[in-house]
């Protein structure tokens, strides 16, 4: 294994006098990667990923990341969330390179490299099923698409860090199985490293390499597990008796911090 | 059967006023009202076209000293939308302010107009100008104040400056919000002015409704009333196409 990428080190964060929102974090992922956080709501799992990117400071303790502690918003990090929050003025091809407008170097080579950006949009909309759709608005999109083109849009400048907030918490179950796949395309084929925070604990074990479960409000890291399951992974394997035992044992031990 | 009915659709404003005029017609022929008080469609009709050339120039006075305090109040509401939208501190702060200021009617500043400007255009200007940068300001700091957070994070993370964030997204999504109030704004640039020239000049349809008035020709007053509503009808349908066209991802999304 490769040094720590990210790493948390006695961290805490409150937003506010009412007590933190997350308590005393210590944990490293490595570059390449796939975590996943799981826990029941409103215990921070959010906090957790405004920490990782820098958006938020943490009260107490340092946040590291590739070796650096992190004093600002990180921009070798990409970010998509719960909607897919598409600007609707802007085409799927125009919302998927808006990143590169704005990040570093990109942002004063977009005129000139515009076609070459276009040709990366075109590229990762491929994988992931959109390629007939990029001259479209996002309103006539499906929610699914919708999300795909989220998921482009947060990798198009190359990210080594990927963070996905729930993001597919509002698709239906046929969708999102679809897209737990397009995710583990991409991930297998790039490597980068991810942290997905999400309420499924089929997703967790199904796509990371590192689930940690979180308790309640204050949010703390109770348990640290291991996916061992072979990749490349099929999905069929989320029927199987070893996933459907180790998804048995993560529930049960959420309904121990939920009753708690 | 699905044709006709859209073309009763399209036809019922015209059918609306139609019927309006016959019922104004009607009603004071047969309570036989005499002209002075409440004249007839016909004799509006017939001042109107009698008094063209005055009613012209009046208008055009009208027109373009409206037109001149709209398009200040365009720009400074723009200008002090944007201001006070990107940035909570000041919105929170100013937003009382203004909502008192908008409360004060705008006819009360016409005697202080006059004292700083004498009378003429220049008090309808202002006039124009104070009561239709309201909406506009409102409508602008509203869209810039209402982004969505993850919108925000998703952008910060990247390392965008508060000024990236606002011309990226938040000066295109308040787009629909400023041009929704556009058309606000400019029918209330006419009452503003017309307000101003019926006190304070001796130019412009107010002022021409006004000595028409002293002298009991309604039918001009009712003449100069027809002729404002023509212009802001015809100026806020211009906006409304404008907005369309602007801004039809706003609306297209509803039709879904």
């Amino acid at each position: 294994m490769s040094a720590a990428f990210v790493t948390f080190d006695g961290v805490s964060l409150a937003y506010d006098g009412t007590g933190n929102a997350i308590e005393d974090i210590n944990l490293a992922i490595h570059e390449g990667e796939f975590v996943a956080f799981v826990g029941p709501s409103g215990c921070g799992k959010s906090t957790f990923m405004k920490l990782c990117t820098g958006l938020h400071a943490p009260t107490m303790g340092t946040v590291s990341v590739d070796g650096t502690p992190v004093a600002g918003p990180l921009k070798i990090s990409g970010m998509a969330f719960q909607n897919a929050n598409l600007l609707p003025w802007r085409t799927t091809l125009d919302n998927v390179l808006l990143p590169l407008e704005i990040v570093k170097p990109y942002r004063h080579q977009f005129r000139k490299r515009r076609e070459e950006f276009v040709g990366w949009a075109r590229k990762l909309l491929k994988t992931v099923g959109l390629e007939e759709h990029e001259n479209k608005y996002p309103w006539q999109l499906s929610g699914g698409m919708q999300q795909r083109a989220s998921i482009c849009r947060a990798l198009i400048h190359q990210p080594r860090l990927l963070m996905l907030d729930e993001p597919f918490g509002a698709l239906d179950a046929f969708t999102r199985e679809e897209l737990w796949c397009v995710l583990r395309d991409l991930w297998e084929e790039q490597r980068f490293t991810v942290v997905l925070v999400t309420h499924d604990l089929r997703e967790a074990a199904f796509l990371a390499d590192t689930v940690y479960v979180m308790s309640r409000r204050p949010g703390r890291v109770i348990e640290k597990r291991s996916i061992t399951l072979p990749r490349p992974r099929p999905l069929e394997t989320t029927y199987e008796k070893p996933f459907i035992d180790l998804v048995q044992e993560l529930r049960a031990q959420i309904g121990d911090v939920r009753s708690t | 059967m699905t044709k006709n009915s859209s073309l009763i659709e399209r036809l019922a404003p015209w059918i609306a006023v139609v019927a309006l005029v016959v019922v104004w017609e009607v009603t004071v022929r047969l309570f036989n009202v005499p002209s002075f008080i409440f004249p007839s469609a016909l004799d509006t009709a017939q001042a109107l076209v009698t008094y063209a050339g005055p009613i012209g120039r009046h208008s055009w006075q009208t027109f373009w000293t409206t037109l001149i305090g709209f398009g200040l109040g365009v720009v400074v509401g723009l200008l002090l939308g944007f201001i006070i939208g990107s940035s909570r501190f000041l919105y929170n702060a100013c937003y009382p302010l203004l909502v008192g200021f908008n409360a004060i009617p705008k006819v009360a500043f016409v005697p202080i107009l006059v004292v700083w400007f004498g009378i003429g255009s220049v008090p309808a200007i202002l006039t124009a100008f104070l009561i239709c940068f309201f909406p506009i300001v409102v409508n602008v700091a509203t869209g810039l104040a209402t982004l969505e957070p993850e919108m925000e994070d998703v952008l910060r993370v990247l390392g965008a400056r508060r000024l990236d964030v606002l011309l990226k997204v938040g000066l295109p999504r308040s787009l629909p919000y400023f041009f929704a109030s556009l058309k606000v704004a400019i029918t209330l640039a006419f009452v503003g002015t017309v307000v101003s020239e019926t006190v304070a000049s001796n130019q412009g349809i107010g002022y021409l409704m006004m000595s028409a008035g002293s002298q009991m020709r309604m039918g001009l007053v009712f003449a100069g009333l027809l002729v404002i509503s023509a212009m802001a009808m015809v100026m806020y349908e211009l906006f409304a196409l404008l907005e369309k066209r602007m801004t039809g991802w706003a609306h297209r999304g509803q039709q879904r």
